[in-house]
């Protein structure tokens, strides 16, 4: 498909780039018009991250031609494409947490005067930049560690403003913004692109594209595969291309029948967060917990794994009244806990995948307080072929799996240990869709268990950020609201405006 | 396996890819010994025969220096792929090594305990040099555990320390031993009148070592600790996250590093012909870490073997004998060592990010 009728600001044709063995971009072709804003949709591997290193020109590329306001476009690397007016805001955040906002702003491009700091033309340059992505308020010489994620988000954007950027590339803006900041982020997105700025992008979240963008353009494989115009195409096709082949059904849920309860908290309250959290869960049903963030969710996980202290109320496992305790007292009573941050956190990055998923559970392994290598990799085996995880085997480093398959690791690891409880902490967070569904199939079997083959049901208990997927999966929803966590309704009970409403405290059944 | 597999379990593991992942530590392994190989023809080829650098009395020589700093970086190694650092090792060397002398060296003159009991006097010695050294490690994990400050910090802290308790127990003096000490078994384990062609081939602490260094590797590789020391190493939240018991682990950690110190500290002593000296082994630290690193451990943690570090401990001991040899000045030994510690670690990392 061509680009729009007016002249393409940047076009990317047959973008090729490997590293040694690894195709990594198989034939990229897009085009960018003045003024729009192109979702870059793909699966996580799919080369988007790849491509944005080439256009920044972190990765030279190996073939194919680029060019940008008709002239060829050469990017030596990222301040050279910044000058060129060429941005990206990476998922990560780049800024240096203990300089100040107008410091980070104008990090590699201070103005000088002679061979020292130009502090007052420093400021005002901020000044303007701030102002033009709507932090009106915030004070240039703020250190930037000292602001929020979002307004160190708008902060990175500020930066690109600067230098009068052409292009913007937004990989992923909202993984870690509130629903509010999010709308913040689509206003300055939409005012940018009023005053000619083209934005690419990138997400997994359709219902963003849908709200924010004009045209899209899907990668699979290293390779552009579709482009289309927001709106006019099904969202199931999408996710086709994405997947290349249909998804039926993202969100599978069996009938269950909940039995037991296993997991009971009652006035659960954590040093600042949870105030009070009461909650109880049955064998075989999955409860949700929605909420903003910052409202306790994952404080309330976290106090009932151990890894947070416990202030007050009470916890019952299995009907026990149990102590607070660390989590290896509580993997010992059979809860398991996936981290929502499965870099930092979740998973030992440069270990192994076996060694990874059966870290809570090496006992077994090998005779007394040996642990066999082989027996490890014997123990992830099923479970990277059920999953299944995509990878070279059990030995091969975490690493090296995309978001999706290292995810699958993280839960696998409560398999491994075969948990009753599973807590999930926005298991779903920031990965591709193929594997958003192999999850939630996972989730589903688990609840409803395999009598077949001896498997009792679990009980599964998820804090999601992602409405949809909360309504898709749960069976009852209890909404945390500054601290305190509200009554866990049936699913039917609620609708997504309903939880937004509750989580921002104007329900008034709440 | 005690746990439900999945339904769709198929015994056959996909392990066909791992073997790719296994050579490729095979070559880096090879890549060391390649290095060793090298530097040690450098300075057979080089240094004037008249110097020696391949006679029997300076391959004894080597090995003794070999025995000390091997010890001691096994338990470096350890510490290193937990994650953590001990720069005190130096400065527990030479305390373990004071206190052993100064055990000899009980009781009045021309009375001295050690002619009485010729057995269980150096026994006594060895067993307070271990706790010592031990004790230090103690505090190191301890206080990294509890004070939550990085073990660089802490372990500079009580490199001081132990140097000063050093002097102290030293009396700021070099502690000699009755004579009859030199004779003992104590004094006798990097006997240099072994050599490499006749049995045992090796000196006895030379054995110890090679002994200690298998044992080390099984228990990395194969205990339940070991596996979490990596974890440990590699990511302290996920290793708290799946339930190690963190504390524990990172005390232990540096008790065995403190042990390994001390055992080095022994070897030292009978290095250095039965002698305390409480100015020795300054700067230890640094080679035992060196020997870790170019054997490719991680400071970052997660990552290391003890196999390399051994490589790594005769790479170091090697150039610095050739380098007397060769007859450099000091200040050559010191940049060629330099710039073998930035070489090998670079190699190592170029050839970690080419695989990733």
């Amino acid at each position: 498909m061509s680009a729009p009728s007016a002249v393409p600001l940047l076009t990317v044709s047959g973008v090729r780039k490997s590293f040694g063995a690894t195709k990594a971009l198989k034939g990229v072709d897009l085009t960018l018009s003045r003024g729009e804003v192109l979702a870059l949709i793909g699966e996580n591997g799919a080369g988007k991250s790849t491509l944005m290193k080439v256009l920044s020109g972190a990765h030279a590329a190996d073939a194919g031609e680029m060019k940008l306001e008709g002239a060829p476009y050469l990017p030596t690397g990222p301040l050279h494409a910044r000058g060129l007016g060429v941005c990206m805001i990476y998922q990560e955040l780049a800024l240096a947490p203990h300089l100040s906002v107008m410091e980070n702003i104008l990090l590699g491009i201070e103005p000088t005067r002679g061979p020292f700091m130009n502090w007052r033309e420093t400021r005002a340059i901020a000044r303007r930049a701030l102002d033009e992505v709507g932090l009106t308020t915030l004070d240039p010489a703020t250190p930037v560690g000292d602001i929020s994620i979002a307004e160190q988000q708008l902060v990175e954007i500020a930066r690109a403003v600067a230098v009068g950027c052409k292009v913007l590339v937004l990989d992923e803006p909202t993984s870690s913004l509130t629903q509010k900041d999010v709308q913040a982020l689509f206003a300055l997105v939409r005012r940018l692109k009023s005053k000619g700025v083209a934005v690419v992008y990138i997400s997994h979240a359709l219902e963003e594209i849908e709200a924010l963008c004009d045209r899209f353009t899907v990668m699979r494989d290293g390779e552009t595969v579709g482009h289309g115009v927001v709106g006019r195409v099904p969202v199931n096709q999408i996710i086709a291309l994405m997947v290349g082949r249909n998804v039926e059904d993202l969100y599978p849920r069996s009938v269950r029948t909940p039995s037991t309860p296993i997991l009971e908290l009652r006035a659960l309250a954590g040093r600042k967060f949870p105030r009070a959290a009461g909650l109880t869960l049955r064998r075989g049903e999955v409860v949700g917990i929605a909420g903003l963030i910052g409202s306790g969710r994952t404080e309330t996980l976290r106090a009932l794994f151990g890894l947070d202290p416990v202030a007050g109320g009470e916890i019952r496992i299995h009907g026990n009244l149990t102590p607070p305790a660390g989590p290896g007292a509580r993997w010992r009573q059979g809860v398991g806990l996936v981290s929502e941050d499965r870099k930092t956190e979740g998973l030992a990055q440069n270990l192994s995948i076996a060694e990874n998923l059966t870290l809570s559970k090496l006992e077994g392994l090998g005779p007394w307080r040996f642990v066999r290598p082989s027996r490890q990799n014997a123990a992830a085996a099923p479970w990277i072929k059920a999953f299944p995880i995509k990878c070279q085997g059990g030995e091969q480093a975490v690493e090296a799996l995309s978001g999706g398959n290292q995810q699958k690791v993280a839960i696998a690891r409560l398999l491994h240990h075969d948990c009753d409880v599973l807590l999930l902490d926005e298991p779903t967070r920031g990965i591709d869709v193929g594997s958003k569904a192999q999850i939630y199939a996972w989730i589903d079997k688990l609840a409803l268990g395999d009598p077949a083959a001896g498997k009792a049901p679990k009980a599964v208990l998820v804090v999601s950020s992602y409405l949809p997927e909360l309504m898709g999966i749960c069976d009852r929803i209890a909404v945390m609201t500054r601290g305190v966590l509200g009554e866990a309704r049936p699913v039917a009970a609620w609708t997504e405006h309903s939880l937004m409403l509750a989580a921002t405290g104007q329900d008034q059944r709440a | 396996m005690s746990q439900p597999v999945p339904a769709t379990t198929d015994t056959t593991a996909p392990v066909a890819a791992t073997g790719v992942k296994k050579s490729s530590r095979v070559v880096a392994m090879l890549g060391r010994l390649a290095a060793l190989a090298a530097v040690y023809a450098f300075f057979a080829i080089l240094t004037p025969a008249s110097k020696g650098f391949m006679s029997d009395a300076n391959t004894q020589l080597m090995l003794q220096d070999i025995a000390v700093v091997a010890m001691a970086a096994i338990g470096m190694t350890i510490i290193i792929i937990a994650g953590g650092i001990d720069l005190s090792a130096g400065s527990s060397i030479a305390l373990s090594m004071i206190t052993t002398a100064y055990v000899l060296n009980l009781g009045p003159e021309g009375q001295k305990l050690v002619l009485a009991h010729p057995v269980a006097l150096p026994l006594l010695a060895i067993a307070a040099a271990i706790a010592v050294s031990t004790l230090i490690g103690f505090i190191n994990g301890a206080m990294v555990t509890w004070l939550r400050i990085v073990p660089f910090i802490i372990t500079l802290g009580t490199m001081q320390m132990a140097r000063g308790f050093a002097k102290l127990v030293a009396n700021e003096q070099n502690i000699y031993p009755p004579a009859e000490v030199q004779d003992l078994w104590i004094s006798r384990l990097l006997d240099p009148s072994k050599t490499v062609f006749t049995w045992p081939f090796l000196p006895t602490a030379v054995w110890l070592v090679i002994v200690a260094a298998v044992l080390t590797a099984l228990f990395l590789r194969y205990t339940r600790l070991g596996r979490h020391i990596f974890a440990l190493g590699s990511n302290e939240k996920t290793a708290i996250l799946c339930g190690v018991p963190v504390p524990r682990t990172k005390i232990l950690v540096y008790m065995i590093g403190g042990l390994f110190s001390g055992l080095a500290g022994i070897l030292f002593f009978a290095r250095l012909g039965s002698i305390g000296q409480p100015t020795e082994a300054i700067g230890y630290e640094l080679f035992v870490i060196a020997a870790a690193v170019i054997g490719g451990a991680s400071l970052l943690g997660g990552r290391g073997t003890i196999l390399g570090t051994m490589i790594g401990a005769l790479i170091i001991t090697i150039l610095r004998n050739g380098g007397v040899k060769m007859g450099w000045p000091q200040y050559t030994q010191e940049i060629v060592m330099g710039l073998v510690i930035i070489v090998a670690v670079t190699i190592d990392n170029l050839r970690q990010r080419g695989r990733s």
